[in-house]
């Protein structure tokens, strides 16, 4: 295991002791960043390990939300719930993936946008099992006082959190990293010299799908309320992307920096601009392709990092 | 007579469709940018006949006039100043990009226009003509004809101006357009201009006929990728054919499963299009 590896692992861990020090309101916050650093970390198993441009994060969000919703509202507990949206997305992005993946570039991009719209459609039209535009409200999971729940919600999303990252640096070690790196580089080579790159493509991307999914689901037992456009909001495909642009693409540590730090600017922007936070996260956009394409860990001092594995 | 009303809806239809996504086409084509900030030109061209009509009862086709020269030298410089710098990068950073630019101009607009559902109402309306039971309103078909109209004029610049042509030869070979003293930087940029162009005229047109807010932008942009990938890319005709097909596919949705089941239609429409023939009905194979 690289420094780099280690180093996010223990950041992660020191995440945990948040409750030690924060009261609800940091609760919330760092649940947000858990789940934001879920988001970009998953993302960036597709996006970043084979860039491959997927926007389809929002559709994989929303439709682990409405899985673990719908689960819950027939009586099902929440960790079964999880579980169950976690494999059915999971196998549903391998099939998706195997064909969505034929498609290179811009087409892809396309393709994995109009995912989101698809669902999100369908989730809207299937008002019996999901009630449509309406929303969907869920059960209490718990109801044991709001700063018990904030806890208990914190430590799961923590938890998942955990097993991204681990999921994240095992791909990255092992023969499936290194050949989404090939593809990366040279798709039509890495096929020429007999990579099944169908079958790595597709299971990175049900990776990157299911703990998203999963991640959803638990958002959906935290707010007890979702709607269409709310999880199937395309600016949780696009979010993902510039976290992970800020941080440094590929990089593990990179990226979940990157979470954590779009979600304080997102914060003092919301909290001062609310007028104008979509407007200032724009600018903020520009700016970063403009000026630090390679993200935050381009910045790093030689010293301690001698050279980025994944740029 | 049914049948005849849903061709004629469909036809009426296509036609604005291919407007909406003429200059889409062209900046993905020429530039191979996914311009996200389109819908956002459109409903600022909108906005644009509508206030002018509130304020000097100037009417929607004298708009044009305007709207054109204005929305190109906002593309040209948007292109010039930033999109240039990054146009060799890979897709996902011109996308991402072009989608800063549109949460810039869109929530501006939302600033400034607020989210109400606005409507250019014309005083008198234009009514409507019916032909053999077939009802058409008129301000759609006057809509039509314009969108016909900027569709040829798009035509005619890129087949008998030299710029037009020196588009088509970057859209065709980057490197041999270079090595024949094409400059490349400045044809992204009046590429660009003119798909901005475009796409603030649509939005004059769209004024006419559907209710405008800044939230729409989103809807204009989607039919846009849709007609994009079903007639195939940067070509006038492929924009055309994918207006007119998405049209007729959406009419004819519409009435036999209902209108809340169109989006999707269209969206799996352009899934399966996408992984049986990426290239689109009329485009070549080999242009990405």
């Amino acid at each position: 295991m690289t420094r780099v590896n280690l180093a996010l692992l223990v950041f992660i861990g020191c995440v945990a002791a948040l409750p030690l020090f924060g009261g609800a309101y940091a609760l919330r916050l760092g649940t947000i960043a858990c789940m934001y650093a879920i988001l970009a970390l998953s993302w960036n198993v597709v996006g970043g390990f084979a860039g491959y441009p997927s926007f389809a994060t929002a559709a994989f969000f929303g439709f682990g939300a409405y899985a673990t919703g719908v689960l819950l509202n027939k009586g099902v507990p929440l960790a079964p719930s999880i579980l169950a949206t976690l494999v059915a997305s999971l196998l549903l992005a391998g099939l998706l993936g195997a064909v969505l993946l034929r498609l290179r570039g811009h087409y892809f991009a396309i393709a994995s946008l109009s995912l989101v719209e698809v669902l999100r459609e369908l989730v809207n039209n299937a008002t019996d099992l999901t009630g449509g535009g309406m929303g969907l409200n869920i059960p209490l999971a718990s109801g044991s006082g709001i700063l018990a729940d904030a806890t208990f919600f914190f430590y799961a999303m923590w938890g998942l959190l955990l097993a991204t990252a681990l999921m994240v640096i095992g791909v990255s070690m092992s023969k499936l990293g290194f050949g989404l790196a090939c593809i990366r580089q040279n798709e039509t080579a890495s096929d020429m010299v007999g990579l099944n790159t169908t079958l790595y493509k597709s299971a990175a991307f049900g990776l990157s799908a299911c703990f998203v999914s999963a991640a959803g689901g638990l958002y959906a037992a935290w707010v007890h309320y979702i709607d269409p456009s709310d999880v199937f909001d395309i600016l949780y495909s696009v979010k993902p992307i510039v976290m992970a642009l800020m941080g440094g693409l590929g990089s593990p540590l990179g990226v979940v920096s990157g979470a954590f730090l779009y979600l304080a600017l997102e914060e003092v922007v919301w909290r001062n601009y609310i007028q104008i936070h979509s407007g200032v996260l724009g600018v903020l956009i520009v700016m970063l392709l403009l000026f630090l394409p390679h993200g935050l860990i381009s910045l790093r001092s030689r010293m301690f990092w001698r050279k980025a594995k994944h740029v | 007579m049914w049948v005849a009303q849903v061709l004629i809806n469909a036809l009426v239809l296509g036609c604005l469709y291919a407007c909406i996504a003429i200059g889409f086409s062209l900046v993905w084509g020429v530039l191979n940018v996914i311009n996200l900030i389109h819908g956002s030109f459109i409903v600022l061209g909108a906005y644009l006949a509508w206030g002018l009509y509130q304020a000097l009862a100037i009417p929607p086709w004298y708009v044009l006039v305007i709207a054109a020269p204005l929305f190109f030298i906002l593309g040209y410089l948007l292109q010039w100043l930033l999109l240039n710098r990054v146009i060799t990068a890979p897709v996902l950073v011109t996308l991402t990009l072009t989608f800063g630019l549109d949460l810039i101009l869109n929530n501006a607009m939302i600033y400034y226009f607020k989210a109400d559902y606005r409507k250019l109402t014309l005083s008198p309306p234009m009514g409507s003509i019916s032909l053999f039971d077939v009802v058409v309103p008129v301000d759609r078909l006057v809509a039509t004809g314009f969108a016909l109209a900027l569709t040829g004029v798009l035509y005619l610049i890129l087949r008998r101006l030299r710029v037009g042509r020196a588009i088509v030869a970057v859209r065709l070979d980057r490197d041999a357009a270079v090595l024949m003293g094409v400059d490349v930087k400045s044809i992204y940029a009046t590429a660009f201009g003119l798909g901005a162009a475009l796409a603030g005229c649509a939005g004059v047109l769209m004024a006419l006929i559907f209710p405008i807010s800044p939230l729409t932008s989103s809807t204009f942009l989607g039919k846009a990728f849709v007609v994009c990938v079903l007639g195939g890319l940067g070509s006038v005709s492929g924009a055309l054919a994918g207006g007119l097909l998405l049209a007729l596919v959406e009419s004819v949705g519409a009435t036999f499963l209902g209108p809340s089941h169109v989006t999707t239609l269209s969206f799996a429409l352009l899934i399966v299009f996408l992984i049986a023939r990426p290239q689109g009905l009329l485009g070549r194979k080999g242009f990405e």
